[in-house]
């Protein structure tokens, strides 16, 4: 059964169609990487997904839970309860990390686990420690988030997510606001999680990394998914929108 | 001479009127203590009502805060001390008919301070918050408005020495606090010493306010 299914999904900003009609299925352990120019709509589908936006139409069901289901043409969305289940059961890295500047870094990690999820105020230290050691950051935990360096941060932020053992975890392009030597350590974070077979779905411009590291690659623009691949159909692909998208790839690269 | 054996009485009457105007100033700071006890809270809940979605909870909260913040502290005074008068035959007690008018004016300030600390934050901050699951009482209590509040010290700072000040106002209506003290021991004396004294104990409490303040931002400069 696939971990996340989202089905005939549609969101509009106003006039404006940004989701139309996303059909989408996740397996367990796999790795799914979406690209596409802004405004095609990729950042918004894994906004709707974590419920960071509400959808209009369409189904969202992860891990078995139904978030949202369609009734009648409109969106219906679950109870509290089953919502906040599926809550625990995901996590999302952001282009901003978006760290919370109050709290210490071992705090940042370990207040989700101890307030929400009831894991006792030990364990959860114990386990971001370990999760700080294995991120590379061991030293760090007493450090406050201004005293981080954007690599740094969004290595927090992800172990973070990861405090809540999420069955998936997706990244809203999680190396856009760093310069490249800070790419690199987050991508190599991403890498090994990877390599543990994370479920993990990313949104990303760093195209090489996607195709080295996805299972899938799903191409969208204007609010539909264009192709939906392994990299390697996906960067053969004849079809023009796609070439054309990833001919810029290709040219920046040069 | 005669100002000359006035002016000898009142030095060695200086202890004296120091200790009247410490008993004096205990009223002072009830007013100062107790309005901030209710203005506090109360514009944090003003800030809510301006700050809902609900027109009709939103306009007559706007309409408090225009008629509040617009309109005279000293005017607002009277109007609560005679408004019961006119409603149920009695008035409140000086002292706590002064309370309500202050709380009142202040919770409108408050709120506006608070909201503007509110919308200065980041919506990422909501949004880390919602993916971790925190309720929306866990967000706004644990993530937002402790980083509000360092935000809002500098203007509440002002607020705060606002208030010191304004607590002379409550003489309007009868209160026998520190300017009222002043004012009337000064008419008895033929001397403005007493308004002098006056002053200088309104500068010490605001120089306690002014430190008071300088020390939460110093507790608070461990983040940015």
């Amino acid at each position: 059964m696939s971990i996340l299914s989202v089905k005939e999904l549609y969101k509009n900003f106003g006039k404006l169609q940004v989701l139309q009609g996303i059909d989408l299925q996740v397996e367990d352990g796999e790795i799914v990487s979406i690209i596409g120019s802004s405004g095609s709509g990729k950042s918004t589908l894994l906004r709707c997904i974590n419920r960071l936006e509400t959808v209009d139409r369409g189904t969202i069901t992860l891990d078995g839970d139904v978030m949202v289901r369609e009734e009648g043409g409109k969106a219906v969305y679950s109870d509290a309860a089953t919502l906040k289940a599926i809550r625990l059961k995901t996590g999302l890295v952001f282009q901003n990390f978006n760290l919370f500047p109050h709290y210490s870094v071992l705090r940042n990690i370990t207040e989700a686990p101890v307030c929400v999820a009831g894991v006792s105020p030990e364990e959860a230290k114990e386990r971001a420690l370990q999760l700080l050691d294995q991120l590379g950051l061991k030293d760090r935990a007493d450090a406050y988030p201004y005293q981080l360096s954007g690599g740094q941060a969004q290595r927090v932020s992800i172990a973070r997510a990861l405090a809540l053992n999420p069955k998936i975890l997706f990244f809203d392009e999680p190396t856009s606001a760093l310069d490249p030597e800070l790419t690199g350590e987050v991508l190599k974070v991403i890498r090994n999680l990877a390599k543990m077979h994370m479920t993990m779905v990313i949104v990303t411009h760093e195209m090489a990394f996607a195709g080295e590291v996805s299972d899938r690659m799903i191409f969208m623009d204007k609010g539909v998914i264009v192709e939906n691949g392994t990299p390697q159909e996906v960067f053969a692909s004849t079809n023009p929108r796609t070439q054309s998208f990833l001919g810029k790839f290709h040219q920046s690269a040069l | 001479m005669i100002e000359q054996a006035l002016l000898a009485m009142q030095l060695s009457d200086l202890p004296d009127l120091a200790l009247q105007m410490l008993e004096a100033s205990k009223t002072t700071l009830a007013v100062f203590f107790l309005t901030l006890l209710f203005g506090l809270p109360l514009g944090l809940l003003v800030c809510a009502g301006r700050m809902s979605k609900i027109p009709v909870i939103r306009y007559p909260i706007q309409l408090f805060l225009l008629i509040m913040r617009g309109t005279p502290l000293i005017l607002q005074l009277f109007f609560f001390y005679y408004l019961p008068y006119y409603i149920v035959g009695a008035t409140l007690p000086r002292f706590w008919a002064a309370i309500v008018a202050f709380a009142l004016n202040y919770a409108a300030y408050f709120a506006e301070i608070y909201r503007g600390g509110i919308e200065s934050m980041p919506k990422g901050q909501y949004e880390a918050a919602a993916v971790l699951g925190f309720s929306r009482g866990q967000t706004f209590f644990k993530i937002i408005l402790p980083q509000v509040i360092k935000r809002i010290l500098p203007p509440m700072s002002n607020e705060f020495m606002t208030l010191v000040k304004d607590t002379s106002l409550a003489q309007v209506i009868g209160v026998a606090e520190l300017f009222r003290l002043a004012t009337s021991t000064s008419t008895r004396v033929f001397s403005t010493v007493p308004l002098v004294v006056a002053g200088v104990f309104y500068l010490v409490m605001n120089t306690i306010v002014a430190k008071g303040f300088s020390i939460a931002e110093k507790k608070l400069d461990y983040y940015r």
